[in-house]
C-alpha cells in the first residue's frame, strides 16, 4: 500500500468511528460541525484556491439557502420540498452574484462579492416578515430521509459524514477533469487561455455554481443542526471566517480547507470553553501559520515532513559510510 | 484568396494613435515579418488582429472572411494562433500540460467536469507530438519552473503548433537567446510546413530577414515601407527609421 492509501484509510476508520472514542455527546456535535463547514470551505475553495476569485460574501450565500430551507420548514412545507427549494435558491442566488462579480477580478471583485454579502446581511436583519429579523426562524424537527431518524447528535454525524465524503468526491473529480484543469489556467494565466480559445468567463461562471452548490448543501446541514438561523449568520465575520479556513488550511489543496475547518471549529467551539480570549488563540494560530506555513496547514506541514525525511536519510547515510 | 487581410486598421489609447490605417495583405503560406523601431505599434497590431484589442476603425479578414466583430477567444478555433512577447505560460504545471492545454482549447471536451483529464491519452499523445517538434519531448514531465528561457519560447512555439494553425502569429520569438537557441529556434520555424502562413515580428534582424519573404516596416503606427526583401532593405526610409545608419 502507498502512503497516500494509507493515510486515506486511517482517516476513514477515524472519521466511521468518531462516536466511540470521543468523550461525548458534545464532541460528536463538534465532529458533524467540523464537517458541514469543511463542505462550506471546500465550495469557498472552489473559486478561491482553483480559480483565484477570493469571495469574501460566501456567508451571505451561505445565509440565503440557509433561510430558505428555514423559511420553507417554517410554513410547513415538507423536508424534500424544502431542501430541493433551497439548493435551487442559493445557486440562483450565486448565478446573480456571479454575474455581478465577475465583471471583475482580484481587488474588485473581493469588493464586489463583499458588498453583495453585507446587502444580504442587511436584507436578513430588515426583511423581517420572512427572516424574523433579528429573532432568526427556530425549526422543530430534522428529516427523517428513507426511515433513518437523524434527531440523534450520532446518526445525524454519519449523514453529515454521508454528504462529505460524497463533497470530497465530486472536488476531487472536479478538479482533475478538463474543465477543473482550464479553471486552473485561468487562474494563472486567463488572457493566455483566452487567446488558446476557452471562454474565459463561461468557465469561472460554472466555478462559481459549483461553489454555490456546495455552500448551500452546508447551509441545509447547517440549518438542521442548529435548528435556528439569524442574520448573525451572514455577517462579514462569518465570511472572513471561511475564508480563514480556507487560506489556513491551504488554498487549492483538496483536505487544506477541511484541516481549516477543524483548526476554526475546534478553536471556537472546544477551546473557548477553557480560554476566554480564544478569538486572540485563533488570531495568534493564524499569524504563526502566515509566518511558518504561508502557503497554509496541509502544504506546509508536506514540506516540512519531506525536509525532515531527507535530512534523516541524509544522516543515516553519512553515518553509515 | 488572402490568408490574412487588415484594411484601414486604426487604434488611439487617448490622444496617442498606436496604429494609423494599417493595410496588410498576407498571401496563403507567406512568411510575413514586421519590423519598426520600439513603440512602432508592432504587438499592439498583433492585438488587434486576434481580437485581444478591438479597432477604433478598419476590418481584419482570415482566408476572406471578416473577423472583426468575432471574439477573441473564437479566432483560435478559425485557425489563428499566437506567441507572446512576454512569455505567458502556466508556472506550476509541466511542460506536456502547458501543450495539452492548448489542445484542449480547441476541443469541447474543455467543458467536461467529470472525466480525468490525465487518462486522455489523446491529448496527451498529441501534446508529445508537438513537443517533438520543437525538441522538448524529453523534458516533456518536467515543471516548467525548472526550465530554461530558451526552453520556455519553444514551448510557447510547441502551443501554438499543436493547435494547427493557418495562420501563426509569432510576437519576437527570438527576444533573449543565446546564439545557439537562436539558431534552434530558426531551424524549427524553417521546418514549419507551407500550409501555414506565418506572420512574426522581430528585432533581430540577421535571422529574422533570412526567414522573412515580405517585410513590412511600422513607424508610429504607421505601414512606412511594404516589399520583398531586398526592396525593403534597400529603401532609404528604412535605413532612416530603423537601422539608423
Amino acid at each position: 500500500m502507498n502512503p497516500r492509501a494509507i493515510t486515506l484509510t486511517v482517516a476513514a476508520v477515524l472519521l466511521l468511528s468518531v462516536p466511540y472514542w470521543v468523550p461525548g455527546v458534545y464532541y460528536v456535535n463538534v465532529a458533524s460541525q467540523i464537517l458541514f463547514f469543511a463542505i462550506f470551505a471546500l465550495g469557498l475553495n472552489v473559486l478561491v484556491g482553483y480559480g483565484g476569485l477570493v469571495s469574501l460574501g460566501h456567508a451571505g450565500l451561505f445565509g440565503v439557502a440557509a433561510y430558505a430551507a428555514g423559511y420553507m420548514l417554517h410554513l410547513g412545507y415538507g423536508h424534500t420540498l424544502s431542501i430541493i427549494v433551497a439548493l435551487v435558491i442559493g445557486i440562483v442566488s450565486m448565478a446573480m452574484f456571479a454575474v455581478l462579480s465577475l465583471r471583475s477580478t482580484g481587488i474588485g471583485f473581493i469588493m464586489i462579492t463583499l458588498a453583495l454579502g453585507q446587502i444580504l446581511w442587511g436584507l436578513a436583519y430588515r426583511w423581517i416578515s420572512v427572516t424574523g429579523g433579528d429573532n432568526g426562524i427556530t425549526l422543530h424537527g430534522r428529516p427523517a430521509p428513507f426511515g433513518f431518524e437523524l434527531d440523534t447528535a450520532n446518526s445525524f454525524y454519519y449523514m453529515t459524514l454521508v454528504i462529505f465524503v460524497i463533497t470530497i468526491i465530486s472536488v476531487a473529480i472536479f478538479v482533475r477533469s478538463p474543465l477543473g484543469a482550464a479553471l486552473m489556467g485561468t487562474r494563472d494565466q486567463p488572457r493566455r487561455m483566452n487567446a488558446l480559445g476557452y471562454h474565459v468567463w463561461a468557465i469561472r461562471f460554472w466555478a462559481c455554481l459549483f461553489s454555490g452548490l456546495l455552500t448551500a448543501v452546508s447551509a441545509i446541514l447547517f440549518v438542521y443542526y442548529n435548528q435556528f438561523i439569524s442574520p448573525q449568520t451572514l455577517a462579514l465575520t462569518s465570511s472572513a471566517e471561511v475564508l480563514l479556513m480556507v487560506i489556513s488550511g491551504g488554498a487549492g489543496t483538496l483536505f487544506g480547507p477541511i484541516v481549516g475547518a477543524a483548526l476554526v471549529v475546534v478553536v471556537k467551539n472546544v477551546v473557548s470553553g477553557y480560554i476566554e480570549r480564544w478569538n486572540m488563540l485563533l488570531g495568534a494560530i493564524f499569524v504563526a501559520i502566515v509566518i511558518l506555513m504561508p502557503e497554509g496547514l496541509v502544504p506546509g506541514s508536506m514540506r516540512l515532513w519531506r525536509l525532515l525525511w531527507r535530512r534523516r536519510a541524509k544522516a543515516a547515510a553519512e553515518g553509515k559510510p | 484568396m488572402s490568408a490574412l487581410t487588415v484594411n484601414g486598421l486604426s487604434k488611439a489609447f487617448g490622444g496617442l494613435h498606436v496604429t494609423r490605417g494599417v493595410n496588410l495583405d498576407v498571401q496563403p503560406g507567406e512568411r510575413r515579418l514586421i519590423i519598426g523601431p520600439n513603440g512602432a505599434g508592432k504587438t499592439t497590431l498583433f492585438n488587434l488582429i486576434t481580437g485581444e484589442l478591438t479597432p477604433d476603425s478598419g476590418s481584419v479578414a482570415l482566408f476572406g472572411r471578416d473577423i472583426t466583430a468575432v471574439p477573441s477567444r473564437r479566432r483560435p478555433h478559425m485557425g489563428m494562433a499566437r506567441t507572446y512577447q512576454i512569455i505567458t505560460l502556466f508556472p506550476h504545471d509541466t511542460i506536456v500540460h502547458n501543450v495539452s492545454l492548448a489542445l484542449l482549447g480547441l476541443l469541447p471536451l474543455r467543458w467536461n467536469p467529470l472525466i480525468d483529464m490525465r487518462r486522455q491519452s489523446h491529448i496527451v499523445e498529441s501534446a508529445r507530438k508537438a513537443l517533438e517538434r520543437v525538441g522538448l519531448a524529453h523534458i516533456a514531465e518536467r515543471p516548467l519552473s525548472q526550465t530554461s528561457y530558451g526552453e520556455r519560447r519553444r514551448v510557447e512555439i510547441a502551443m501554438a503548433l499543436a493547435q494547427n494553425p493557418k495562420v501563426l502569429l509569432l510576437d519576437e520569438p527570438f527576444a533573449g537567446l543565446s546564439i545557439d537557441e537562436r539558431r534552434d529556434v530558426q531551424q524549427l520555424l524553417l521546418a514549419i510546413p507551407r500550409d501555414v502562413t506565418i506572420v512574426m515580428i522581430e528585432h533581430n534582424m540577421d535571422v529574422a530577414l533570412e526567414f522573412a519573404e515580405r517585410i513590412t516596416l511600422l513607424h508610429f503606427g504607421e505601414v512606412i515601407v511594404e516589399g520583398n526583401r531586398a526592396e525593403v532593405v534597400a529603401d532609404p526610409r528604412t535605413r532612416e527609421v530603423y537601422l539608423g545608419h
